[in-house]
């Protein structure tokens, strides 16, 4: 009997992959054939630009970045609150920065030489920076943490927050320069 | 020195192994309870980017998964180093991608279909250039819902470091 047992073990043991599927979601734009006429003109100020070339490197806001840097960077964009519509952010106000979080958006733009690692972790750190802020904004009104709380229990809050901070990361059509 | 043999002759009682076979058979029902049986062979090499804003893919079900990466060793005196694209358990052209997210599709029902999630598992080094022709194969095949597949760093060190 333990023979068997024993060798059903060692059959799961060599078979199982234990890797739970995890990452990044992401929504696409849908395909249009025809280009739209005339998109919503959008303000300079309200637009974060992250440029990543074929060689890994971060250009954002017409400055050279590091990736470590890039954070703190979005967040501090996000969360300026120019025209200080926005009361729970603590922004600078500055007055070449964004709005408010609800006009701000983030422009990504690679290179097709860019690597996918690259990539991916510039979405990570975007993606954080509004997690984060999310995150203080949960604290501060609701003395909780916005990672923990739950997708089913806690709907209605988690809207509330997100649509404090929603979420704008635009894509482009990447850059062929650098093969 | 006879003492010192007499000594050695003394074996020590036999450990009680009554208990083994439960054992055995607990961690038997644990791995048959946790494992997932590998679906598709890997014909490229998949190395995951890192990323700590990760969530986890519910339901195995609504997933469908597009591989991207060079060929493996055993596959390159055939198709070559340069990176490729997986479906299934073959190689595939970029054409063959919106085929096969319909064929998905339909094999789901309607609910399902809608809800269907599309697993980008990509090698770090492949570049964007692929990825972003595989992006736009998604959203002609109507396909929006991606994932990058990566994994969670061990420390933070590890996701600014330039090797990564």
């Amino acid at each position: 009997m333990a023979d068997i047992a024993f060798l059903l073990l060692i059959f799961y043991l060599v078979t199982t992959t234990m890797d739970t599927d995890k990452g990044i979601n992401r929504k696409l734009p849908p395909f249009d054939e025809e280009r739209v006429e005339n998109p919503p003109p959008i303000k300079e100020r309200n637009i974060f630009t992250v440029l990543v070339n074929s060689n890994d490197q971060l250009l954002v806001e017409d400055e050279y970045l590091q990736i470590s840097e890039l954070r703190a960077k979005a967040m501090e964009f996000i969360d300026n609150n120019g025209d200080g519509s926005c009361e729970h952010c603590k922004g600078y106000k500055i007055s070449t920065s964004s709005d408010n979080p609800e006009k701000a958006v983030v422009s990504l733009q690679n290179d097709r030489g860019t690597s996918y690692g690259m990539y991916v972790k510039v979405q990570n750190e975007l993606v954080a920076a509004y997690e984060d802020l999310r995150e203080r904004y949960a604290q501060q009104k609701y003395g909780r943490s916005y990672r923990s709380m739950d997708e089913k229990e806690d709907k209605e809050v988690l809207k509330e927050i997100k649509l404090a901070y929603p979420q704008k990361i635009s894509e482009a059509e990447p850059l062929n320069i650098g093969g | 020195m006879a003492v010192i043999k007499k000594k050695k002759d003394k074996s020590l009682p036999a450990v009680n192994t009554s208990a083994l076979p439960d054992i055995v058979f607990m961690l038997l029902f644990f791995f048959m309870v946790a494992t997932v049986m590998r679906e598709v062979d890997l014909k490229v090499t998949v190395n995951k980017p890192l990323a700590t804003e990760i969530q986890k893919l519910e339901r195995k079900s609504l997933v469908t998964y597009i591989y991207a990466g060079a060929p493996r060793q055993k596959y390159q005196d055939k198709f070559g180093r340069s990176p490729r694209v997986q479906l299934n358990d073959s190689f595939a052209s970029l054409d063959d991608i919106q085929p096969f997210v319909i064929q998905e599709r339909e094999e789901k029902s309607e609910e399902d279909a809608a809800m269907m999630t599309m697993s980008i598992k990509a090698d770090k080094e492949v570049k964007m250039g692929l990825i972003t022709d595989i992006k736009l194969q998604l959203r002609k095949a109507q396909a929006l819902k991606i994932n990058y597949s990566s994994n969670q760093p061990k420390n933070v060190e590890a996701l600014y470091s330039l090797e990564n």
